[in-house]
C-alpha cells in the first residue's frame, strides 16, 4: 500500500476546500475527504496485518523513500509499524468526527475546514515518518494551524490562550529540533531512524540529548510542569479544535517519544527512567487532584487529560514491552475518549450556553442522548471495563508490575489510586450535570445527524477497543529489539 | 446459557416497547433461570456425581487480552460447585425480582431503562460468578458496580438518591483499588491470572509467594488486598457506609442487588480464592475478625433504626459478616468444612429469605407510602398475605428451626465451637438478629390497633401474578432450602462432605433466637413506653448507635476536609498560581527582554556610532594596557 496516499489525500482535501469550499460546501468537501481518509486508514490496517504475517521481522513496512535535500542527507521517508497503524486509525476517527462536529460553523467555514484538514495532514505525516526530519517537518505542520483555529474561532480569552499554547508547543519543537540535530551530527549525518539506531548515539551525548528530546516531546504530552497550555488551550478552542488538540496533538508527543527518544537512545532511557516514572506519576495523581476542583466542564476534561496522559509517560518510562503497549493503547483510548468528551461538551454548551458545572443540572431530562454519551465518556475515563480506558490502564499496570524493583511498583500503586480519584470527579460531575432537578434555561435544539454520527463513530471506536482489545494488542505488540536487548544487558 | 444473557442484554437494552419491556425482560430472565437449573442438574447429576466428586470444567474460553507470554486475560465460563450454586441463586432471585418489578415499577417513567439496567446487572453478575480469570472477575466486578450505581440513582430527581449512588460507587471503587493491586500481586507471584492454573498447581507454595514485604509474605499481602475489594463490595466495616444509603434505590433493586446477590460478591470472592486464602492464615484471621465485628456492629445499629429498608440493610450487613466469619473459621482444620460449607449455605439461603423480606417490605411501603416505622403498625389485617410471608422471612432470618436460616447459620456456629469467644459473639449476634427482626415485624404488623377496613392487597390479577407469586415462591424457598443436603454439592475441595453434627449444638442457637424474639415481643407487641425507657437508660450508647457510630461523619471529614480541602484545592491552586504563573512570568520576561533588545536596533546612526566607538575604546584599553 502506498503510504503517500494518506498524506496527499488530506493535503488534497485542504486544497479542494480552499479552492471550492464556498459556504456550506466546505463542510461537505471536508467530510468527503475525511471519509476517504478513514477508508484508507482501515485499508492500511487490513493491508498491514496481511503483510505483517508474511514479513514478521521487518521493522517498518510499506516503506517509501525519496531524496528531499541531498546536501544535508534529508530524505522524505515513510513507513509503518503496528504503533503507527494504530495512531493512523485514531487520527482518521478523530478527524472525521471533528469535521462532522463542525458542520454548523458559520464564521468563515472554508478557512476553518481547510485548517482542520491541514492539521490532520500534519498528524498523519508524523505518524507515518520514519525519518526524523520528515517527522519534525510534519510536527510543525500540526502546530501552526492551531494558533489560527483558536485565535479566530475560539471563545473567551482566545488570543492569550492561542499564544500561550503555540509558544509552549514551539518551545517543545525547538527542543526537539536541537535534539534531533544533535542526533544528526553524532550519528553520521543522517536523519534516518534505522540508520541512527544501527550506528547508535554515543553514550556521552545521549545524556545531553535525551532530556532535550524528551522534554520537547513531553511538552506535547503535557508533562508536568509544562502542562498549563492544555487547560487554557482546550477551553478557548472551538469544539473540533479541542477534539483535535486533545485527541491527536497530545499523542504526537507520546508517539515522538517512543519513535525517536527511547528508540534511538535506549541507554539514556534506562538512566532517566526513574525520572520519567516520577513525572508520569505526578501527572497522574496531581492532575486528577487538580481535576477534582475544576468548575468548568472543559477545564475538567483538560485536567483529566493531563492525568490520563500521565499514563502514556508512565508507560514509556517503565520500559517493559507490556507497559509500552499500554502507553500506545492509552494514546488510542484517550484520543477517542477525550474527543468524545469534548464533542459532548460542545453539544451541551450549544444548548445551555454555559460550561460551568454548577449552573447545570438535570440535563438528562431534556437531552437524554447527549447525557448518555457523556455518561459513557465518563465511564471510559474512570476505566470501566468494557470500554477502552480500562484496557489501556490495566496494560500499563501489568507492564509496570513486571518490573520487580520497588520504584516501578510504587509508581503502579500510585497510578492505581487514580481509579478512585477519577471516579470521584467523574461521578460528581455527572451527578451534577445529568441528574437532579433541571437548572437554568436550556435550548431545545435537536442533535443533528452529523453530530450524532460523529459521536457514534467515536463511541464505536471506544467499544471496539473495550469489548475485544486483542486485535489492537496484536497490532501494537511489536518487539522493540533495541530496548529489549539493552534492558537485558542491564539486568545482567 | 450466558449466551442467553448476552442476547437478553442486547434485546432488553434496545427494547423500546415501553409496556412490554418488563414482561420481555422477565421472559428472558426465565430462560436464563431455567438454563441455570438445567446446568445445575447436568453438572451435579449427569456429568459428575457424589461418588466421583465434582471437577471444575471450563465450558467456554476465549483469549481477551495478551500481556506477555504467561499473563493474559481470558473470558469464559467455569463450572464448579460454587459457581453453579451462585448461577442458580442469581438467576432465580433475579427472575423473581424481574417479575415483581413488572407491576411494582409500573407507571414509572424510564420503565424500559430500568429493566435494561436490571438485565445488565444480571448478566454481569452471572459472568462474574462463572469467571475463569482473575481479571474476568475484576471486569464484571466493576460492571456490577456500575449497574448498582445506575439503579441506586434511578430516582435521580431526588438529591438523596444521587448522593447515595455517588457514595456507593466511590466507596466500592476505593475498595477495588485494593482488589486490583491484590490481583497484580497474586497474578505476578503465580505468573498467571488464570484460575485453573492458580488452583491446580501448588502455586501458593511457590517461592515468589513466600517473599517478604514489610514483614508479611506476598501471598498474605495479595489475599489481604483482595479481601479489601471483597469487603468493599460486601459492605464490611469500615467500608459499609454505602449500603444503608443504597436503599434509596427502588425496593426490588435493594432486594436483588443489595441483599441477595451483589453484596455477597465479597463472600463469593473469598470462597472462590479459598485455596489461596487458606494458605494465608493471617488473612483468614482478618476475615474472621472483620466478619464478626461487622456482624455485631450492624446488628447493634439495626436495633436502633427506624427506616424499614435500612434495618434490612443493616441486617444484610450483619448476615454477610457471619458468612465471612464462617469462611475465616474455615482456615483451621477443625472448622474447615463446616465453616466453608456453612458460609456458602448461608449465602444461598440468605439470598432467598432476604429477597423475600425486601419484596414484602416493598408491598408494605407501597401501601403506607413511607419507609418510616412510625407510619406503620397494625398492618396484619390489611395485608394478610404479606404478613404471613414476612413472618416466614423473619423466622428464617432469626434462624428458628426448621426454616432455612437455621441450618445454614447452625453450620457456621458449628465451625466456631472450638473458639469459645467467637462462638459467644456469634450467639450474641443471633440474639440481636432475632430481636431486631421481630422488633421490625411487631412494629409493622402489630403494635398499633389494627385498622378495621380490609383493603385489597392486590389490585388485580396481574398484580397477583407479578407481586404475589414471587413472594409465595420465595417464602417456599425460605422454608425448604434448608433441607437441601448442601454439603453434598459445595465444599472446599469439591468432594461431598457428610457433616456429623451433634444435636446438642442445635440448642444454643435456637434458644438465642427465641430469647431475641421474646424480648422483642415483650417490648413491641403492644405500644408501650418500655422502648423509650430502655433507650434513655442506655443513654449515650443508644444515641451513638442510632447515629451509626459516627462512621459516616468520619468519612465526610476524610473526603471533604482531607481529600478536597487538603489535596485537591492546593493542587488546583498551585497549578494556577505557581506553575501557570511561572509560565506567564516567563512570557512576560521574554517580552521585556525583547523590548530591551529592540532598543539596540533603533536604526539611529548616532547610537550605533556611539556604541561602536565605546567598543573600540574598550578594546584599545584591553589591547594596549
Amino acid at each position: 500500500m502506498n503510504l503517500n496516499l494518506l498524506i496527499w489525500v488530506p493535503l488534497l482535501t485542504t486544497a479542494v476546500v480552499v479552492l471550492w469550499g464556498k459556504g456550506q460546501r466546505a463542510a461537505m468537501l471536508a467530510t468527503v475527504g475525511s471519509v476517504v481518509q478513514l477508508g484508507l486508514a482501515l485499508l492500511l490496517y487490513l493491508a498491514y496485518t496481511a503483510e505483517r504475517s508474511i514479513h514478521a521481522n521487518v521493522p517498518f513496512l510499506f516503506e517509501y523513500r525519496a531524496v528531499w535535500y541531498k546536501p544535508l542527507n534529508i530524505t522524505y521517508h515513510l513507513g509503518v509499524d503496528g504503533i503507527s497503524v494504530a495512531m493512523v486509525l485514531l487520527t482518521a476517527f478523530v478527524v472525521l468526527a471533528g469535521v462532522l462536529m463542525s458542520w454548523n460553523i458559520t464564521h468563515q467555514p472554508r478557512e476553518f475546514h481547510a485548517l482542520l484538514t491541514l492539521l490532520g495532514a500534519g498528524a498523519y505525516g508524523v505518524f507515518l515518518s520514519v525519518d526524523t526530519f520528515t517527522l519534525f517537518f510534519f510536527l510543525e505542520l500540526a502546530v501552526i494551524p492551531k494558533y489560527l483555529l483558536i485565535g479566530i474561532w475560539g471563545s473567551g480569552q482566545k488570543e492569550y490562550c492561542a499564544r500561550k499554547l503555540v509558544l509552549m508547543l514551539m518551545l517543545g519543537s525547538a527542543l526537539v529540533l536541537v535534539g534531533l540535530l544533535g542526533v544528526f551530527f553524532s550519528a553520521g549525518h543522517t536523519f534516518s531512524l534505522s540508520a541512527v539506531s544501527a550506528t547508535g548515539v554515543p553514550l556521552k551525548l545521549q545524556q545531553w540529548l535525551f532530556p532535550l528530546l524528551f522534554l520537547g516531546f513531553g511538552i506535547f504530552t503535557a508533562i508536568f510542569p509544562f502542562h498549563t497550555w492544555v487547560p487554557d488551550g482546550h477551553s478557548a478552542a472551538p469544539t473540533a479544535g479541542s477534539m483535535f488538540l486533545a485527541g491527536i496533538s497530545m499523542k504526537l508527543g507520546g508517539y515522538g517519544c517512543l519513535r525517536t527518544v527511547t528508540h534511538l537512545m535506549p541507554e539514556a532511557a534506562v538512566q532517566y527512567a526513574p525520572l520519567i516514572i516520577i513525572l508520569g506519576c505526578i501527572a497522574i495523581v496531581y492532575g486528577s487532584l487538580a481535576t477534582m476542583m475544576q468548575t468548568d466542564l472543559k477545564y475538567l476534561n483538560a485536567y483529566s487529560s493531563i492525568s490520563h496522559c500521565g499514563f502514556v509517560v508512565l508507560g514509556i518510562g517503565l520500559l517493559t514491552q507490556t507497559a509500552r503497549n499500554g502507553a500506545v493503547l492509552q494514546m488510542v483510548s484517550h484520543g477517542l475518549m477525550t474527543a468524545l468528551f469534548f464533542a459532548v461538551i460542545g453539544l451541551i454548551y450549544e444548548r445551555t450556553h454555559t460550561r460551568t458545572i454548577r449552573d447545570m443540572g438535570g440535563l438528562i431530562q431534556v437531552m437524554p442522548f447527549v447525557m448518555t454519551v457523556l455518561f459513557m465518556a465518563g465511564m471510559c475515563s474512570l476505566g470501566l471495563p468494557g470500554l477502552s480506558g480500562f484496557v489501556a490502564e490495566v496494560t500499563v499496570f501489568v507492564g509496570g508490575w513486571e518490573r520487580e524493583e520497588l520504584l516501578p511498583r510504587v509508581a503502579v500503586v500510585l497510578a492505581c489510586s487514580s481509579i478512585v480519584l477519577t471516579a470521584v470527579y467523574i461521578v460528581r460531575a455527572i451527578g451534577q450535570v445529568a441528574m437532579g432537578p433541571l437548572l437554568g434555561r436550556v435550548d431545545q435544539v435537536p442533535v443533528g445527524w452529523a453530530e450524532r454520527l460523529a459521536v457514534l463513530l467515536l463511541l464505536s471506536g471506544i467499544l471496539l477497543m473495550g469489548l475485544w482489545p486483542e486485535w489492537l494488542m496484536q497490532l501494537v505488540d511489536m518487539p522493540a529489539p533495541a530496548l529489549e536487548t539493552h534492558l537485558s544487558r542491564i539486568e545482567n | 446459557m450466558p449466551l442467553t444473557g448476552f442476547v437478553l442484554l442486547g434485546l432488553a437494552g434496545r427494547g423500546r416497547l415501553v409496556n412490554a419491556a418488563g414482561w420481555m425482560a422477565s421472559a428472558f430472565q426465565a430462560v436464563s433461570a431455567v438454563a441455570a437449573a438445567v446446568v445445575a442438574w447436568q453438572y451435579f447429576f449427569v456429568l459428575n456425581n457424589a461418588q466421583r466428586g465434582y471437577e471444575a470444567l471450563d465450558l467456554w474460553r476465549m483469549r481477551w487480552l495478551t500481556f506477555n507470554a504467561t499473563c493474559h486475560i481470558d473470558m469464559g465460563i467455569r463450572l464448579d460447585g460454587l459457581s453453579v450454586m451462585m448461577l442458580v441463586l442469581v438467576s432465580t432471585v433475579s427472575l423473581l425480582v424481574h417479575l415483581y418489578s413488572v407491576m411494582y415499577m409500573h407507571g414509572e417513567s424510564r420503565y424500559t431503562s430500568y429493566f435494561a439496567f436490571l438485565q445488565l446487572f444480571t448478566f454481569s453478575m452471572l459472568s462474574l460468578v462463572a469467571s475463569i480469570n482473575l481479571f474476568q472477575i475484576y471486569f464484571f466486578w466493576e460492571l456490577v458496580g456500575v449497574s448498582s450505581y445506575l439503579l441506586i440513582g434511578f430516582h435521580y430527581e431526588r438529591a438523596a438518591a444521587i448522593r447515595a449512588a455517588k457514595k456507593a460507587f466511590v466507596v466500592t471503587r476505593f475498595a477495588d483499588f485494593g482488589f486490583l493491586i491484590g490481583i497484580l500481586v497474586i497474578g505476578f507471584s503465580a505468573a498467571t491470572f488464570d484460575l485453573n492454573t492458580l488452583f491446580s498447581s501448588n502455586c501458593h507454595a511457590e517461592a515468589a509467594f513466600r517473599e517478604l514485604f514489610l514483614g508479611l509474605p506476598l501471598l498474605t499481602w495479595g489475599t489481604l488486598l483482595m479481601f479489601v475489594g471483597g469487603a468493599g463490595k460486601s459492605a464490611m466495616f469500615p467500608l459499609h457506609i454505602w449500603l444503608p444509603d443504597a436503599m434509596e434505590g427502588p425496593t426490588p433493586v435493594s432486594a436483588l442487588i443489595h441483599a441477595a446477590t451483589m453484596v455477597v460478591a465479597g463472600v463469593f470472592l473469598v470462597a472462590r480464592m479459598f485455596p489461596l486464602f487458606e494458605a494465608a492464615p493471617f488473612t483468614l484471621e482478618v476475615v474472621t475478625g472483620v466478619g464478626i465485628g461487622s456482624a455485631l456492629l450492624a446488628a447493634i445499629i439495626a436495633c436502633t433504626q427506624t427506616d424499614i429498608k435500612r434495618i434490612l440493610a443493616y441486617s444484610t450487613m450483619s448476615q454477610i459478616g457471619l458468612m465471612l466469619f464462617g469462611l475465616g473459621l474455615a482456615g483451621s482444620a477443625l472448622g474447615r468444612e463446616a465453616g466453608y460449607v456453612g458460609s456458602q449455605f448461608h449465602l444461598f439461603t440468605h439470598g432467598f429469605f432476604k429477597a423475600l423480606l425486601f419484596l414484602a417490605a416493598g408491598v408494605v411501603i407501597h401501601h403506607v407510602h413511607s419507609n418510616e416505622l412510625g407510619s406503620m403498625g397494625g398492618l396484619r389485617h390489611r395485608l394478610p398475605f404479606t404478613h404471613v410471608v414476612f413472618l416466614i422471612g423473619c423466622l428464617a432470618l432469626a434462624a428458628v428451626p426448621p426454616l432455612a436460616g437455621f441450618f445454614s447459620k447452625e453450620l457456621i456456629l458449628h465451625a466456631a465451637v472450638h473458639r469459645p469467644f467467637g462462638y459467644g459473639l456469634g450467639l450474641l449476634v443471633s440474639v440481636l438478629t432475632a430481636f431486631y427482626m421481630f422488633r421490625l415485624y411487631f412494629l409493622v404488623f402489630w403494635n398499633r390497633r389494627p385498622a378495621l377496613e380490609p383493603v385489597r392487597e392486590f389490585a388485580n390479577r396481574l398484580e397477583l401474578i407479578s407481586i404475589g407469586l414471587p413472594l409465595l415462591l420465595l417464602a417456599v424457598a425460605s422454608v425448604v432450602t434448608g433441607f437441601i443436603p448442601f454439603a453434598q454439592y459445595v465444599s472446599p475441595d469439591s468432594r461431598p462432605w457428610n457433616p456429623k453434627l451433634e444435636p446438642v449444638f442445635f440448642v444454643p442457637p435456637t434458644v438465642a433466637a427465641l430469647i431475641g424474639i421474646a424480648i422483642a415481643g415483650w417490648l413491641y407487641l403492644r405500644a408501650s413506653a418500655w422502648p423509650e425507657v430502655l433507650a434513655n437508660k442506655l443513654g449515650g450508647f443508644y444515641r451513638i448507635a442510632y447515629r451509626k457510630f459516627l462512621i459516616d461523619e468520619c468519612y465526610e471529614f476524610l473526603t471533604h476536609r482531607v481529600l478536597f480541602a487538603l489535596l485537591g484545592r492546593p493542587a488546583a491552586w498551585m497549578d494556577r498560581q505557581v506553575v501557570d504563573e511561572t509560565v506567564n512570568r516567563t512570557g512576560w520576561l521574554m517580552q521585556q527582554w525583547s523590548w530591551w533588545i529592540r532598543g539596540w536596533q533603533s536604526g539611529r546612526l548616532q547610537q550605533y556610532a556611539f556604541w561602536f566607538f565605546l567598543g573600540v575604546f574598550f578594546l584599545a584599553i584591553v589591547v594596549f594596557v
